[in-house]
């Protein structure tokens, strides 16, 4: 099924706003006191911008469904590996954390 | 070159349409292994900035927003022509697609103009590791950080000299007339790699540049 019609003009326009207005909020958020919070709201509008580029730009949302799921497994499987690895760094004991060991086994 | 043709398609193929379709799922395909390797050194970084988190902000400090902010826009303007030029290839318009490809790869040099101009000055100021480093509070983990940065930023120029290298290719055939509204596959699928660096470098700028900014 050969797609007759091509995005128009106008649609990449607002698409190339909408990326160039999250690119000014995310640099505005950042001098913006969030604590903690500051790392996810920037990751939370990468994400918005990322999700605009594939699914306009690289067509991900007129595409057929086995690009999403190629392209969304290999998300997916990062966001696994990089929890699970965090689990091992997080869960190192804060009380010999400054001695940048990784184990409580005593020396010896 | 038989690399670049239309018909007849392949024979495991029942059509063109699914040969086509077949080449964007490969390229797609391939970008989640891209996912992969940056998703590691991505990794590392988060490893990293959790245990050493004022050294991260330091070092983020020393990096130049401007250029960084600058580069940003520079890549997300590259991958509208980019979209406009694949745009142009399906409705067979040869001259505006040439036009839309030099763009994009204008946009592109000038990225990496910037870039190579922040790594200079990164050098000079004594932060490059392995070269001009010299330590300074708070700490010696700021080499680390910088370790990152060029590691991340590297890998990212390297596939920007690729897909340079990629869309500079696609201009030529253009200009040979072997791409047309029945057969424009190749600036698709360069179209996907070239979305994608901008993607990675979405996500390396917030991480690098913008660590803390406030107080």
């Amino acid at each position: 099924m050969m797609k007759s019609t091509t995005p128009s003009l106008a649609r990449y326009m607002v698409v190339l706003c909408g990326l160039l207005g999250l690119l000014g909020l995310t640099i505005g958020l950042a001098y913006v006191d969030l604590g903690s919070f500051n790392l996810s709201v920037a990751l939370l509008i990468a994400s918005a911008k990322a999700l605009l580029v594939m699914l306009f730009f690289m067509e991900l949302l007129e595409g057929v469904q086995a690009s999403r799921i190629a392209i969304g497994m290999g998300v997916f499987m990062l966001l696994i590996f990089g929890a699970l690895a965090m689990t091992d760094y997080v869960g190192r004991d804060s009380r010999i954390y400054g001695d940048a060991k990784a184990s409580a086994m005593p020396d010896r | 070159m038989s690399l670049f043709k239309l018909e007849p398609a392949a024979s495991q193929f029942e059509d063109t349409e699914q040969q086509r379709l077949a080449a964007k799922l490969g390229m797609w395909l391939f970008l989640a292994t891209e996912v992969m390797l940056f998703g590691g050194l991505f990794l590392g970084y988060t490893a990293y900035r959790y245990k050493y988190p004022q050294s991260f902000a330091s070092g983020s400090e020393h990096l130049d927003i401007l250029s960084g902010s600058l580069n940003t826009a520079v890549l997300i303007f590259s991958s509208f022509t980019m979209a406009l030029a694949v745009t142009a290839a399906k409705r067979g318009q040869r001259a505006r697609l040439v036009i839309l490809l030099l763009a994009t790869g204008l946009l592109g040099s000038l990225f990496l103009t910037i870039k190579g101009r922040e790594y200079y000055e990164v050098y000079r100021e004594h932060l490059a590791p392995l070269a001009s480093f010299v330590p300074r509070p708070p700490g010696r983990e700021l080499e680390l950080f910088f370790l990152f940065y060029f590691l991340l930023t590297g890998l990212h120029a390297l596939h920007m000299l690729i897909g340079l290298g990629l869309v500079m290719l696609m201009a030529s055939l253009a200009l040979c007339n072997r791409i047309s509204a029945r057969y424009y596959t190749p600036v698709e699928v360069v179209g996907l790699y070239w979305h994608f660096i901008d993607l990675v470098w979405i996500f390396l700028f917030p991480l690098l540049y913008l660590i803390k900014r406030y107080g």
